[in-house]
C-alpha cells in the first residue's frame, strides 16, 4: 500500500514489494535517549528502532526535537542519558567523523555542501573514507593512487546518472538552484555507500515537481541499493506515502510510533498537529 | 631600455621571494580560515633548524631533518592549540597565532641560538651579465635569485596540482569550504590541520632557506612576513596563484617606483610602496585579484 499510491514520477509506482518481505533485522536501536541544552529539554526518554532496508520517518511539529534526534544519531550531540546500538554494537562517545566511518551518511536541513567545489568534487569528497592511499603516495600521484581515483570516479558517475545530474557535474555547487543543491547533497551522502542514510528534510522548500523527483530518488535507492533511510519530513502526504514506519515527536517526547495508517489515526498525534481545546 | 628591463627583472626576483612567504599564509587560510600570524616565525624557525643541522651533516639530510622538525611542530600546534579552539571565531584563532608566533620565535632561538647563521647553497654569488648583444651594457642578473624563482615556480605548480588532483587535496578544499559538512563525510579535521600546517611548514622551510642564503639566518627574517601581508591582500587570501601574481606585482612595483618615482617624490619609497598599494586594493577590490567574491542571496 505504501508507495504504490504515490502520485510520483515515472518508475516509482512500479511493483513495490510488501514491507514485510524485504525488511530485515534491527540495524539501529535508540534506547531511552535524553538530551538537554542547559534548562531546555530537547529530547526526553526517546526509544525507537530502525530495521534494515526500511524507510523510517521522524515527524513532529516545529521544535519537537527531530533534528536533535538526528544529530544524536550522527554523533554531533551527546545525549546525557540513554544508549545507541548500531549494527549490534553499543556505541560509545562518538564524533561525526567516527559515525561516518561506521557507514552512516547524512544530509542537512540547511544544505551543507562544499559550495566552491564542483558537483563532481563534492561527490568525490563524499567517498573520502573509501580512499585508501596515503598522502605521500598521492603527492607523487603514482600507480595505486591513479587507479583508485579512476575506480571511485566510475562509481561517482553512476550516482550522477542515477540522480540525473549529468549536465551539471562540472558546475560549482554554489551556483545551482536550491532544488538541485538538495539533490547533489543526497548524491554526496550516497557516494559514501552508507548502511544508514539520514535525511534531514530532503524536500523542504521544494515545489511539487521537485518533491516528486526527490520521492522517486529516495524510493529507488531504497529498493535498488537496499539503503536503510531515516528521514525527517514535514510534508505529511510524502511521509505517509514513502515511509514504512513513522515516529512522532512533540516537545521532545515520543507520542506515536508505527505504520503510517496507525500514526495517522493516533489521537495524540492528531492533537499535536491540530491543537487541543483546553 | 636595458636599464628598465633590469629593474623589472630585479623586481620579479624579489617578488618571487615575497610570494614564497605569502604562499604559507594562503595555504593555512584556505584550509582553516585562520590568518596565521606565525608564518614569519615559522620561516625563521625552519631556517634556523636547517642552518644549524647543515653545519653537522650534508645538506639533503639537514633538509629532511628540518622538515621532520616542522611536521612535529605542526602536530604540537594542532594538539595543544587548535584542537581546543575548534568552532571558535576566526578572530580567536588569529589571536592564538599571535601567541604561537612569540612562542616559536623564543623556542627557535633557545634551541638553535640567536646569532646570525649563514646558509651556503653553493650557488654563485656573482651577478651575471646576459643579453650583451641586444642591449648596450647587457642586463645584470643574479643567479641565486634565478634559482629561487625556479624553485618557487615548481613549488606553486606542485601545490596547485596537489590541491586539485588528489584525494587529500580535495579533502583540504572541503574542510576549507564547510567544517560541518566535511566531518559528516568522514574527513577528520585534526588530521587535515596537521597536514595543512606541515605543508605550510614545508613552504616556510623553502622560503627560509632561500631568504637565509641571501640575508643570513637571523631574527629579522620574521619581518619578511610583514612584506607578505600586502601580497596576500593583493592576490586574495584564498588563491595560490594570487600569492604568486601578488608577489610579482609588489616586487616589480616597488622596484620600479623606487627607481623612477623615487627621485621625484623622495627616496625610501621601497619601504612603504607595498602597503600603499595594498590599501588601494582594499578600497577598490577587497577580495583581491583572485580571491573568491562573496555574493549573498537576499
Amino acid at each position: 500500500m505504501s508507495a504504490a499510491s504515490m502520485p510520483a514520477g515515472p518508475g516509482s509506482s512500479a511493483a513495490v514489494p510488501e514491507p514485510g518481505r524485504r525488511i530485515g533485522d534491527v540495524i539501529l536501536a535508540v534506547e531511552n535517549i535524553s538530551l538537554a541544552f542547559g534548562g531546555v529539554q530537547a529530547l526526553a526518554d526517546i526509544s525507537f528502532d530502525v530495521r534494515e532496508h526500511e524507510v523510517r520517518a521522524i515527524i513532529g511539529p516545529n521544535g519537537a526535537g527531530k533534528s536533535s534526534l538526528l544529530n544524536v544519531i550522527n554523533g554531533v550531540y551527546h545525549p546525557q542519558q540513554g544508549t545507541i546500538m548500531f549494527m549490534g554494537e553499543k556505541r560509545h562517545q562518538m564524533n561525526p567523523h567516527k559515525v561516518a566511518s561506521q557507514g552512516v551518511a547524512r544530509t542537512f536541513q540547511n544544505i551543507a555542501l562544499f559550495k566552491g567545489m564542483s558537483v563532481l568534487d563534492n561527490l568525490m569528497a563524499g567517498r573520502n573514507l573509501l580512499m585508501k592511499t596515503g598522502i605521500l603516495q598521492q603527492a607523487l600521484y603514482w600507480g595505486a593512487t591513479q587507479r583508485e581515483e579512476l575506480a571511485h570516479r566510475r562509481r561517482v558517475e553512476e550516482i550522477i546518472d542515477f540522480l540525473e545530474i549529468q549536465a551539471i557535474r562540472k558546475t560549482p555547487v554554489g551556483r545551482l538552484p536550491y532544488g538541485l543543491q538538495k539533490r547533489v547533497e543526497l548524491g554526496r551522502a550516497l557516494a559514501a555507500e552508507p548502511r544508514l542514510l539520514l535525511l534531514d528534510e530532503p524536500m523542504a522548500g521544494m515545489n511539487v515537481e521537485e518533491k516528486q523527483d526527490m520521492c522517486r530518488f529516495v524510493l529507488d535507492l531504497n529498493e535498488e541499493f537496499g539503503t536503510t533511510i531515516v528521514l525527517i519530513e514535514h510534508d505529511m502526504g510524502v511521509v505517509m506515502d514513502i515511509s514504512d514506519r513513522v515516529v512522532v515527536l512533540d516537545y521532545g517526547r515520543k507520542i506515536g510510533d508505527g505504520l503510517p495508517d496507525e500514526v495517522r489515526s493516533n489521537q495524540a498525534v492528531i492533537d499535536a498537529y491540530l491543537g487541543v481545546k483546553h | 631600455m636595458g636599464a628598465f628591463i633590469e629593474v623589472v627583472l630585479g623586481g620579479l626576483m624579489a617578488g618571487v621571494l615575497y610570494s614564497l612567504v605569502a604562499l604559507g599564509f594562503v595555504l593555512i587560510f584556505k584550509a582553516s580560515g585562520v590568518f596565521n600570524f606565525a608564518q614569519g616565525a615559522m620561516v625563521l624557525f625552519a631556517a634556523l633548524a636547517f642552518a644549524r643541522f647543515s653545519e653537522k651533516m650534508p645538506m639533503p639530510v639537514a633538509f629532511l631533518l628540518a622538515m621532520a622538525v616542522m611536521v612535529v611542530l605542526a602536530m604540537l600546534i594542532e594538539r595543544l592549540v587548535l584542537r581546543s579552539l575548534v568552532n571558535q571565531d576566526g578572530i580567536i584563532l588569529f589571536l592564538a597565532t599571535f601567541g604561537i608566533t612569540y612562542f616559536i620565535e623564543g623556542l627557535g632561538q633557545l634551541i638553535f641560538g640567536s646569532d646570525i647563521y649563514p646558509i651556503d647553497l653553493g650557488l654563485p654569488k656573482e651577478p651575471k651579465i646576459i643579453l650583451e648583444d641586444t642591449f648596450q651594457g647587457g642586463i645584470l642578473i643574479n643567479i641565486e635569485d634565478l634559482v629561487a624563482a625556479v624553485v618557487a615556480a615548481a613549488l606553486v605548480l606542485g601545490l596547485a596540482l596537489f590541491f586539485q588532483k588528489t584525494a587529500t587535496g580535495r579533502a583540504l578544499r572541503a574542510v576549507a569550504d564547510d567544517h560541518q559538512a566535511a566531518q559528516s563525510v568522514g574527513i577528520p579535521l585534526n588530521r587535515i590541520w596537521v597536514i595543512v600546517w606541515s605543508v605550510s611548514g614545508f613552504v616556510a622551510l623553502v622560503a627560509g632557506i632561500v631568504w637565509g642564503s641571501k640575508l643570513g639566518v637571523q631574527f629579522s627574517l620574521t619581518l619578511v612576513a610583514l612584506k607578505a601581508i600586502p601580497v596576500v591582500i593583493l592576490g586574495g587570501f584564498t588563491s595560490v596563484p594570487g600569492a604568486i601574481v601578488g608577489g610579482l606585482i609588489i616586487g616589480v612595483g616597488e622596484k620600479v617606483a623606487e627607481v623612477y618615482l623615487g627621485p621625484i617624490i623622495g627616496g625610501g619609497l621601497e619601504n612603504w610602496f607595498a602597503y600603499a598599494l595594498a590599501l588601494v586594493f582594499l578600497m577598490i577590490r577587497p577580495e583581491g585579484l583572485f580571491g573568491e567574491r562573496h555574493i549573498d542571496r537576499v
